[in-house]
């Protein structure tokens, strides 16, 4: 019996898989403790994101209080079209006319990292490529024909694409090398990683702002179910002592 | 005070119901791990109900609101996203312990005679709770509540004659819309919570008349005056019981010898339900699916259609078979053989500690093709799973048939008279 139990256990996490994407994910190591890096993803997404997405579900107010950003200061800086603090993150765009624009309307943030996970996003945000056959004249590796311009790209410079020829079962074919910068940005390519990793962390952040103080607070309640699972074993011990079983 | 409580005694029988159904009723002494379950179901129904409560408060069951007042909750509400995620983790925790408890009635012959109706009242919780489970998930109106719903809703087209205007009558509308999710709203909070509290009095009263079965799945209750003195429980049993039975010398009263063991199986299951609840209330997306974090989107199908994991198994026998209709009735017929189990088993040695190995094996190749399907209607489809689900089908309904055939003349070891101790 406690074979099969153990079987099935041991099973069970081999049943679960990603779903498969083309180009393989980065892994994003955010670190929703890092106030600064959370302040700057901040700073990141206001003024290059919130231009089209919004963050309907979240008020400055919260983001502010989360933080550590004191109000006058974010309204100085994070707010820039006079909404009152306690205001939802909403974009100014029409929602109609940007559905025409870019072909559909840009998706509201605010849970995104819940829908996508943060590596997706990671990963998203470091492999626009110059394209001059698109529209925005960049595509994507990780989301290809993606409707979005390479906002970033003043702070990453311009993203070529470079192939190699390669061998493979008696063909020559290209293979991704990688996306380097003509370094005509403004951020070196570790610093734009660093960029998107605190814009990646202030987006896991918004998809679920209780993550701040649940975990601490899982903490206590988890010590203080061990104690009580002491005291209700050494109980049930005492009660059944007699007991002929 | 005592005469306060004598005064409500002779007016309505608190004490003498506590003592019947719970003081003083007699739990078979060798009750193990697998006897928890109904007691931490119970647990997961109540809460449930109060965090169900609780989540209507700021809930607004209206398509261009749901979602909305879902994150209002998640981030607004004073712990709101704690009350949320019980709920949510609930919904899942349940079906773990229906599953393990069912498991457990199998194994031990829980379903036979005389505890037949004891499993058909189970199985009709199972059945409304799988219902209130489906309405649930569609409540948040995100793209999984509404693609799922569209999934499953459309399966009663595949009946004939009525099945089209079938569908239009659950959805009160021509397609899955605030309609659907206001009366689906108005079920899952009213009429199927009532219908699951009812069903589980049933439950338990149909099992306090019949006694608990245990893991030898041999009586401990046996005609009056069969036992010698000295084979009796020196414990203070209710009259109920004692009346009309000797009890043997192998229970424990239900409090607090039951209760204790109850306690620290819910204290473990508490550390795992608050570790989900705290570090990984998405569970991996099995517990939240991740596109249900988008909002409900009519025109943009997603990738990917799962119902949630506790459905996948049906969801499997469902895809397997080609034909819409066989498979809408595969699928029910795989609940249905459930119910039929009591008589489905025509053997009368209970546990499967004495029935033959044939059982035991035909026991966890079933455990394991219900896993196996689960995986299979829980991942993205490909060619070699339809085979596999199709042989897996065929294997779970193989369970029954092989029951059905080698329990009417099985070999099995000799049963003792009284638990082992």
């Amino acid at each position: 019996m406690k074979k099969l139990i153990l079987a099935i256990a041991l099973l069970l996490p081999s049943l679960a898989f990603a779903a498969g994407s083309k180009h393989p994910l980065d892994d994003a190591d955010y670190d929703l403790t890092d106030k600064a890096s959370l302040q700057n993803g901040a700073r990141i997404f206001m003024n290059y994101c919130l231009g089209c997405h919004q963050q309907q579900y979240q008020r400055y107010s919260r983001t502010f209080a989360d933080l550590d950003i004191p109000e006058e200061i974010g309204q100085e800086y994070l707010q820039f079209t006079g909404e009152k603090v306690t205001d939802y993150i909403t974009t100014p765009m029409p929602v109609d006319a940007s559905a025409t624009w870019f072909g559909a309307p840009p998706p509201d943030l605010t849970l995104v990292a819940r829908v996508r996970g943060a590596d997706w996003i990671y990963t998203y945000l470091r492999t626009f490529y110059v394209d001059d056959s698109k529209t925005f004249g960049v595509n994507n590796l990780t989301f290809p024909n993606v409707g979005m311009p390479h906002v970033l790209q003043e702070l990453q410079g311009t993203p070529r694409i470079s192939y190699e020829d390669a061998l493979i079962d008696g063909e020559t074919v290209k293979r991704y090398v990688g996306i380097q910068s003509d370094g005509d940005g403004e951020l070196s390519p570790d610093e734009y990683n660093k960029a998107i990793l605190d814009l990646v962390n202030y987006l896991q952040y918004t998809g679920e702002p209780s993550r701040l103080g649940s975990e601490k607070i899982g903490k206590g309640v988890l010590v203080f179910i061990f104690i009580f699972f002491i005291f209700a074993y050494l109980l049930k011990k005492d009660y059944w002592r007699g007991v002929k079983k | 005070m005592n005469g306060f409580l004598n005064w409500i005694e002779q007016r309505i029988p608190m004490m003498r119901v506590a003592n019947m159904h719970a003081i003083q009723y007699p739990a078979p002494v060798n009750m193990n791990f697998w006897y928890v379950f109904g007691f931490l179901a119970t647990i997961v129904l109540v809460n449930q109900i109060v965090t169900g409560v609780w989540l209507t408060m700021n809930f607004e069951p209206s398509a261009e609101r749901a979602f909305f007042s879902v994150e209002y909750i998640m981030r607004e509400i004073d712990f709101g996203w704690l009350i949320r995620y019980m709920h949510s983790t609930g919904a899942s925790a349940f079906f773990i312990v229906v599953y393990m408890h069912m498991f457990r009635g199998m194994i031990y012959g829980s379903y036979q005679k005389p505890r037949e109706l004891l499993w058909v009242f189970g199985m009709l919780i199972y059945l409304a709770l799988m219902a209130e489970a489906f309405m649930g998930y569609v409540l948040p109106w995100g793209q999984m509540s509404y693609w799922g719903a569209q999934v499953i809703v459309s399966l009663f087209s595949a009946i004939p004659v009525i099945g089209p205007d079938l569908v239009i009558w659950i959805q009160g509308d021509y397609v899955i819309s605030g309609a659907t999710l206001n009366r689906f709203f108005a079920l899952h909070v009213i009429a199927l919570p009532l219908v699951i509290v009812i069903l589980v009095f049933l439950h338990i009263i149909a099992l306090h008349e019949v006694g608990s079965n245990n893991p030898d799945g041999i009586a401990i209750k046996h005609k009056k005056g069969s036992l010698a003195e000295e084979d009796k429980t020196k414990y203070k049993i209710h009259e109920y019981y004692t009346d009309k039975y000797d009890i043997a010398d192998d229970v424990v009263p239900f409090f607090p010898h039951i209760v204790l063991k109850d306690l620290v199986a819910f204290s473990i299951f508490l550390g795992v339900f608050s570790y989900i609840m705290f570090f990984a209330p998405e569970m991996g997306g099995y517990f939240l699916e991740h596109p249900n974090f988008e909002i409900a989107n009519p025109l943009k199908t997603p990738e990917h259609i799962f119902p949630v994991w506790y459905f996948t198994p049906f969801y499997a026998i469902l895809k397997a078979v080609p034909d819409k209709l066989f498979g809408v009735l595969a699928m029910f017929g795989a609940i249905a053989a459930l119910f039929a189990l009591p008589w489905v088993d025509r053997g009368s040695v209970r546990s499967w500690r004495y029935r033959s190995g044939l059982h035991t094996w035909n026991l966890i190749i079933f455990a394991i093709v219900f896993i196996f399907l689960g995986y299979l209607g829980g991942t993205p489809q490909a060619d070699w799973k339809i085979v596999a689900s199709q042989i897996l089908t065929v294997m779970y309904f193989g369970f029954f048939g092989l029951l059905w055939i080698y329990s009417k003349n099985e070999t099995t070891k000799p049963v003792p008279e009284r638990i082992t101790k």
